[in-house]
């Protein structure tokens, strides 16, 4: 195994000392944003509890409470809604302000029932 | 808004405290220096990569022969602060400033990375502090004033990873933050937190980090300060930091906010130059759209501060033949314990001293590009993009972590089994992310990713009536969780050092009494540790700690450091300071005696043979009052009093010297009168400078005996022409 890597880096060198210095370099550019392509989409595509609190913080939520509401909303199974939509819901439904809706969601995890 | 800060009184932590609940950062986003194209005018000096001058500042010791200038390099310098009592950082902050720090980057408490969400309140830390935004805002609100009080912006620094880098981003820029470091990679590797959520969470931080303009540092310097031959793994250094570029702006960063963190991966005895020179060319040339983060090694601090800061200039050497958007220090005694703060000082000293010796050394050395540098540099970068075709190949990047390809000591394509392998199942908060669902919502600026926002809504934030990005009012703050462990209780305990007339050492809080004593010692190596513990003890030193040894020679000795803690308190009102003397300008010196054409006689009265000390007052050669241009009859020794006043009025001197040694029965205070007497007699009083020198004469004596001046041990040529002057200039003369 070590073996045929290192035979395989040979043949790789010497295909990469066929470059220029400016192809080098676009190569290994070329190589990064290949690499990161699909994490990039990985990211796009998904959430974290970290990601949905860092949102509850943008909508005036302290901390504390923003830990607890995104627990409550990853049990009901609907981070995936993300917790900001999830808050934003309560709210136009119950009529009442974004920290008010947290403090709600905190109080009652029954809240979240039949959301969506 | 507090008032501004006064150079002589100690910053008001119990002030910048106050208040701290409506107070939101003037401004947002990095600064760099203002650096002239034509160059900065400095004293006698024409400075040719130098950044405009601070208002106030204190230069290197030796600026006192050029004016006192202290010019400030081109580049951003960085100092790093960790003593786990960010209230007593803030006074280290203010003295790094002074003496050119504008990058002020904030340690987190051990294990902040590993905690699921924000930290509040000011507990105290270990090598470091808990970040929290208490301990943010009233750092921003002490940079804020230290700036001003330097007249250069500061950009306040601190760590956007671990499994909360999304909120700590938030609270950055809700802060004010202006820069951070911020690198998945680090998390995965040297954090063990799960690889997905790493990059998950990594885009977000960055995308609300682009939103504050916080400039982003990488943490790829940490695969050199672990692997076990750092200087091996440079092609594996610039994959790393060519993944959380790709990344960075492929998630919407601005390149211009994109920092690798680069460190010369070695120091001597190692040839440091054969590796670092080319693996720092080899870098710039590839991420020349990226700035550049040039650090000092850790990797090889010793307890010898001396030897760390000779590595340090070094590796600023290398900064300079390449080049360094920000040159990051260490605090020279980072090897021996928690960094003291007078370090901190002298960690900046170090880039100053080097980057103004070394003003331009562009335009007088080129690299030679076309010997073995450039050699070195091409095989470099052909490793690294082998390495990353490897990776590639064998399945991506998650493939190669789970297959420890990085971090191994080895040079590419060599492995040695020592990397650090992670399992995408495995780590800290594994399996936490969750796929977004169709109609996924975040109602907030800055957010990355798919995001569904209802028809005709034209700005994201409008639909919760504006997100705290945009309405600062609307931030939450939490001022303390545990009021035993906070700011306010430590105050509480060092008011008296701090603010009543108690007086210890400190070396990193204020009162801690630390102090580091340094001496030869006679003996072997073992006998020279137990003898420095037992004379500190004798001291009178607390905790007693050998903190640095070396051997001079095996049988002959060894030069020791030991710290330890003074035990007494030491109470300000009691400490006699003698009244200073204020001299005048050495040029408005030489003006006053040209204009008189000032003349003295001198000689040493009384039954008195010596001669040394008055020669010395008065000659060139020592820096006597004849270097100012004035002009004396010297009398000898053992002259009578009478003798040298007829000599005044026949020379139509302006002054009598004398000096009086011997003090034996206070004969000096005798002769001194019996001058001064004399004077008066003859109506000459008001005419003739009186003076007297001697070593057991002191300044109070004038007063006593009737003379104008007294000088004693110490003192200079130029205090006596001071002295003349200044009597010339009150009796109308000049």
């Amino acid at each position: 195994m070590t073996e045929d890597r290192i035979a395989k880096f040979e043949a790789r060198r010497a295909r990469l000392e066929q470059l220029s210095d400016a192809e080098l370099k676009n190569r290994f550019w070329e190589l990064c944003e290949e690499l990161m392509s699909p994490i990039v989409d990985l990211a796009r595509t998904h959430t974290s509890p970290s990601i949905e609190r860092s949102v509850l913080l943008r909508m005036g939520v302290d901390s504390v409470s923003s830990q607890g509401v995104v627990s409550r909303v990853l049990e009901a199974g609907l981070l995936g809604k993300g917790a900001g939509h999830v808050v934003l819901k309560v709210a136009e439904q119950r009529g009442v302000d974004i920290p008010a809706a947290a403090a709600l969601i905190l109080e009652d995890k029954d809240v979240l029932q039949g959301l969506w | 808004m507090t008032k501004q800060l006064d150079p002589k009184q100690k910053l008001d932590i119990e002030e910048i405290l106050t208040d701290l609940e409506n107070y939101h950062p003037p401004r947002k986003g990095w600064t760099w220096r203002e650096v002239p194209a034509e160059g900065v005018e400095m004293g006698p000096f024409h400075y040719k990569d130098m950044s405009t001058p601070l208002k106030q500042s204190i230069g290197l010791p030796a600026s006192k022969y050029f004016d006192y200038i202290d010019p400030q390099p081109s580049c951003v310098v960085t100092t790093e602060i960790a003593s786990g009592r960010f209230e007593d950082d803030l006074r280290r902050m203010r003295m790094a400033a002074w003496h050119g720090a504008d990058h002020l980057m904030v340690i987190r408490t051990t294990g902040q990375s590993h905690i699921d969400g924000l930290l509040e309140g000011t507990p105290e830390g270990v090598g470091g502090v808990p970040i929290t935004r208490k301990q943010i805002r009233a750092s921003r609100k002490a940079c804020d004033l230290i700036e001003e009080e330097v007249g250069r912006p500061i950009n306040f620094h601190s760590y956007v990873s671990g499994v909360a880098g999304p909120e700590v981003a938030v609270l950055f820029a809700e802060e004010g933050i202006n820069g951070a470091h911020q690198d998945p990679q680090y998390n995965v590797l040297y954090r063990n937190v799960n690889m997905y959520r790493s990059f998950v969470d990594a885009a977000e931080a960055k995308r609300v980090m682009t939103g504050a303009r916080i400039f982003q540092i990488d943490g790829a310097h940490n695969a050199n300060a672990t692997a076990k031959a750092g200087w091996l793994v440079m092609p594996e250094l610039m994959v790393q930091h060519g993944i959380n570029c790709a990344f960075s702006a492929a998630v919407g960063m601005d390149k211009e906010l994109i920092g690798l963190s680069t460190v010369p991966p070695d120091a001597p005895p190692a040839p440091k130059l054969w590796y670092d020179l080319p693996y720092a060319v080899a870098l710039r040339d590839f991420f020349s759209e990226y700035k550049m983060r040039a650090q000092q090694n850790t990797r090889y601090i010793e307890a010898d501060v001396e030897e760390a800061i000779r590595t340090h200039t070094i590796d600023t050497l290398i900064s300079m033949l390449t080049s360094a958007d920000i040159q990051s220090t260490i605090t020279p005694d980072e090897g021996r314990n928690v960094p003291w703060h007078y370090n901190n000082v002298r960690g900046v000293q170090t880039v100053k001293q080097t980057w103004a010796a070394l003003d331009g050394i562009k335009e007088l050395l080129t690299l030679n590009h076309e010997g073995p540098l450039g050699e070195m540099v091409r095989d470099i970068k052909v490793r690294a993009v082998a390495f990353l075709e490897e990776i590639l190949e064998i399945g991506g990047y998650f493939a190669a972590v789970e297959q420890g390809f990085f971090v191994d000591s080895g040079k590419y394509p060599q492995r040695n089994g020592d990397g650090i392998a992670r399992d995408g199942k495995g780590g800290v908060a594994a399996n936490s992310i969750v796929a977004r669902d169709p109609d996924y919502l975040a109602p907030v600026c800055d957010h990355f990713g798919d995001n569904h926002l209802p028809e005709g809504v034209a700005h994201v934030c409008d639909l919760i009536g504006g997100c705290t990005l945009c309405q600062p009012e609307k931030i939450v703050y939490i001022d303390e969780l545990d009021p035993e462990d906070s700011a306010d209780k430590r105050l509480e305990a060092t008011h008296p050092y701090r603010k009543g007339n108690l007086i210890k050492p400190e070396a990193e809080w204020a009162g801690d009494g630390t102090i580091l004593t340094q001496f030869f010692v006679p003996l072997p190596e073992d006998f020279a540790a137990a003898y420095g513990l037992e004379m500190a003890q004798r001291l009178g030193l607390q905790d007693p700690q050998v903190v640095n040894l070396q051997v001079m020679h095996p049988a002959e000795g060894c030069f020791v450091e030991v710290k330890g803690k003074v035990a007494f308190d030491v109470d300000v009102t009691t400490l006699k300071v003698p009244e200073k003397e204020i001299i005048l300008p050495e040029e408005e010196l030489r003006a006053a005696v040209k204009e008189v054409g000032l003349t003295v006689v001198a000689g040493t009265v009384g039954e008195d043979e010596h001669s040394v000390g008055l020669r010395e007052i008065l000659d060139i050669k020592h820096g006597g009052i004849e270097k100012y241009g004035v002009k004396y009859h010297y009398l000898g020794t053992s002259v009578p009093v009478g003798k040298l006043l007829d000599a005044a009025i026949e020379t139509g001197a302006h002054a009598i010297l004398i000096s009086t040694i011997i003090s034996h029965n206070d004969v000096h205070k005798l002769q001194m009168r019996k001058l001064a007497d004399l004077c008066i007699e003859r109506g000459l009083r008001d005419k003739l400078i009186l003076i007297a020198g001697g070593t057991q004469v002191t300044r109070e004596m004038a007063a006593e005996t009737g003379l104008d001046a007294t000088f004693g041990r110490g003192t200079k040529g130029i205090h006596v022409v001071n002295a003349m002057v200044k009597v010339l200039q009150g009796r109308g003369v000049l």
